[in-house]
């Protein structure tokens, strides 16, 4: 135990630093792109540093609860659910930033809070799904039971994004494509330099590692919880 | 018939069962007493196939429960303190379903046989929201033993029911065409457990803490008992 | 061979117990005119053209009221312990998932027939649309019963029964509405098949997998 809080404090002081450097690379060090025409844009566009990684921190989030989910049904372990629903409330909170965070972006360039575009639709559905598994899980007390139907709707809904994207993204699509596209396309799109691709690499890590530390805490909490109520049941029905 | 080895069942952390080791032989009829919350339910579930055991063996006349499911639901009939059965529908529609899933051969024969020996012919059209409670039940049974079972799982089928209508019902269960069956119940009440069956066990806490033939069987002992190892749990 | 028989079994079973009753139908078949009634009556003076809002409307009034038809299909095995009756029995659970599944696609597509009429007239739609609008009508229902049976098997093993339904089914159906309402709107416009082709392959492939996928974890609902 003592071993693994002195591997935790490592983590925590390697995450805080990468954070930090996260921070400066993205707001001072970075360039402006080249091809955006006003201040504003300019501005807003250093969200990209964070938006895109805490992005991909939640889908990265919900792959792991799908697998969890997936080996639960496999091993019926209950380790195995403990990691389900720590990686679904860590990727909820990014997602919901993430949605915050857009939201924030869009208004200076594309001039509106809020629209219904691929990836901002399929980010909103996306959080509805997985705070519908909250609700889920907070309505089952047996906790065999919990854990069989959370890990069939993580499977279910992690499977059904990409048809959800697929579908809303044919219906339209105004969301600038950066990474695998000439000079960005969309509103607010922007050509990726050099330096630009190093410090989103950067930030990619950084958040990477974020989700590592933030996911080990909650599951430590956890099996702390699962220990508890352990104990608690064997002192009641002794 | 029943053999019954170690069997563990925890709901999470929490053990319902806590080692229960039971055989009953082909053709006895067992009762099982025991205050709410002693696990009863959750034995007749897993001898029901509806719950897996955690740890621990039960063989149906030498067949797995856990390894071939499927033959022994052909060897169990169920009688729960719910009915399970459809309100909407009536004795006979309900019944004719069953045997349909049941793969029950002749299955209009069939139900109408077990109609007419439970006294429900006649009503066989009424939808069995309109039965009484007496009426309802001995459907139940009727409903359990469409296929024939060897067994016959009874969980506190006097739930509910008057002085007169448990009555009935307990000299249905010691009919002739009944008795050749193996019979395990379950019930609250001491006196239906000691009269109806052959022998008495007291479930307490998720263990068998007390076993008496007929022979043997006073209701006052068994009272005895019962309050015994109820109020030390 | 006997498995089909089963699983008729099963069906006519929940329509034999509807049909004395006639509740469920009912309330849904009122549930969905009220929508298209309230929403044909609400665009009356707001919306230049109320038939390209229309396909939006028929979704809204068949999912809405496929959900009351979604939600009661467990409950009502739920009330006498008829689904411990069901598991009892020495079926494939497959084969009461199957049954289950069935039966609900045939309730919500009894809906969808007797509304279709009512919004063709109330919306001004050709009655030539009226077959293409039913096959598409059928294939949206299919896709709402195959994970809305599941998760009607999850809800009702749930404190919260029946509310938790629509919580759960609407965000996974997203594209079963999508596609349903781009295929309708394209029917009703009168656009040629190639530009609404893209939606038919959508909805089909959603429809066999999620069935398929439901059907593989309907086993993991029911045990315990």
């Amino acid at each position: 135990m003592k071993h693994h809080t002195h591997l935790m404090i490592g983590l925590f002081i390697v995450t805080g630093l990468l954070m930090i450097g996260a921070i400066v690379l993205a707001l001072g060090v970075a360039p402006d792109p080249v091809n955006l025409a006003t201040p504003t844009e300019r501005f807003a566009q250093r969200i990209f540093y964070f938006h895109v990684p805490n992005w991909w921190v939640g889908f990265l989030a919900y792959l792991v609860a799908a697998v969890a989910g997936a080996l639960y049904l496999i091993s019926r372990q209950e380790r195995w659910d403990a990691v389900g629903v720590s990686s679904i409330e860590v990727g909820l909170t990014f997602n919901t930033i993430g949605l915050i965070s857009g939201s924030i972006w869009a208004k200076p360039t594309w001039n509106t809070w809020w629209t219904w575009e691929p990836r901002l639709t399929t980010a909103a559905i996306g959080w509805l799904m997985y705070v519908g598994y909250l609700i889920l899980r907070s309505a089952i007390e047996n906790p065999q039971r919990r854990a069989r139907f959370a890990a069939v709707f993580s499977i279910l809904a992690f499977l059904d994004v990409p048809v959800i994207f697929l579908a809303i993204r044919w219906w339209r699509t105004i969301h600038p494509v950066v990474i695998g596209a000439e000079g960005g396309q969309g509103v607010g799109g922007f050509a990726l330099g050099p330096t630009i691709q190093l410090v989103f690499f950067f930030c990619l890590v950084a958040f990477t590692l974020l989700y590592v530390t933030l996911m080990l805490v909650r599951l430590r909490t956890e099996f702390l919880s699962q220990r508890v109520e352990r104990l608690r049941q064997h002192l009641m029905f002794r | 018939m029943i053999e019954i080895r170690g069997l563990v069942k925890a709901f999470g952390s929490r053990l319902v069962l806590r080692g229960i080791t039971l055989h009953i032989s082909a053709g006895e009829f067992v009762t099982l007493v025991g205050p709410n919350g002693a696990g009863k339910t959750t034995l007749m579930r897993i001898l029901a196939t509806l719950s897996r055991p955690t740890a621990g063996q039960v063989l149906l006349g030498g067949c797995d429960l856990t390894q071939d499911p499927m033959r022994a639901r052909h060897m169990i009939g169920l009688v729960s303190h719910r009915t399970l059965l459809y309100d909407d529908l009536s004795g006979e529609q309900n019944l004719l379903f069953y045997a349909q899933l049941y793969d029950v051969t002749r299955p209009k024969m069939r139900v109408e046989e077990l109609l007419r020996q439970m006294g429900l012919w006649g009503r066989q059209r009424d939808p069995v929201s309109t039965y009484s409670r007496g009426m309802q039940q001995r459907l139940a049974i009727a409903r359990a033993l469409l296929h024939n079972p060897p067994i016959l799982l009874l969980d506190e089928p006097d739930t509910g029911l008057d002085r007169h209508a448990a009555m009935t019902l307990g000299a249905l269960l010691r009919q002739t065409d009944l008795g050749r069956r193996t019979v395990l119940m379950t019930t609250h009440n001491l006196e239906y457990a000691a009269a109806w069956g052959e022998r008495a066990a007291i479930l307490v806490n998720g263990r068998i803490v007390f076993q008496v033939n007929r022979s043997k069987i006073d209701l006052a002992t068994l009272r005895a008992q019962y309050d015994h190892y109820a109020s030390s749990a | 061979m006997h498995h089909l028989r089963k699983i008729l079994a099963i069906v006519a079973k929940d329509l034999a117990a509807e049909l004395r009753t006639r509740e469920m139908l009912g309330a849904m078949f009122v549930f969905a005119l009220l929508v298209i009634f309230i929403f044909n009556f609400a665009f009356e003076l707001r919306a230049e053209n109320q038939r390209a809002l229309a396909p939006g409307v028929l979704w809204v009034a068949i999912t809405f009221s496929g959900m009351l038809g979604l939600s009661r299909s467990f409950i009502r095995e739920k009330d006498r312990g008829s689904l411990e009756g069901l598991l009892l029995a020495p079926v494939d659970r497959g084969v009461i998932f199957l049954g289950k599944m069935l039966g609900n696609a045939l309730f919500i597509a009894v809906i969808d027939f007797i509304v279709l009429p009512v919004f063709v007239v109330l919306f001004n739609i050709p009655v030539t649309a009226l077959p293409p609008l039913a096959v598409i009508a059928v294939l949206g229902t299919i896709g709402l019963s195959g994970v809305g049976t599941l998760f009607s098997a999850m809800a009702v093993h749930t404190r919260a029964r029946e509310v938790l339904l629509p919580v759960l089914l609407f965000p996974l159906i997203v594209p079963v509405i999508l596609s349903a309402v781009k295929l309708s709107a394209a029917v009703i416009d009168n656009l040629p098949f190639a530009e609404a082709q893209q939606w038919l392959s959508l909805l089909l492939a959603f429809d066999i997998v999620f069935a398929v996928l439901s059907f593989l974890f309907f086993d993991y609902v029911v045990e315990e």
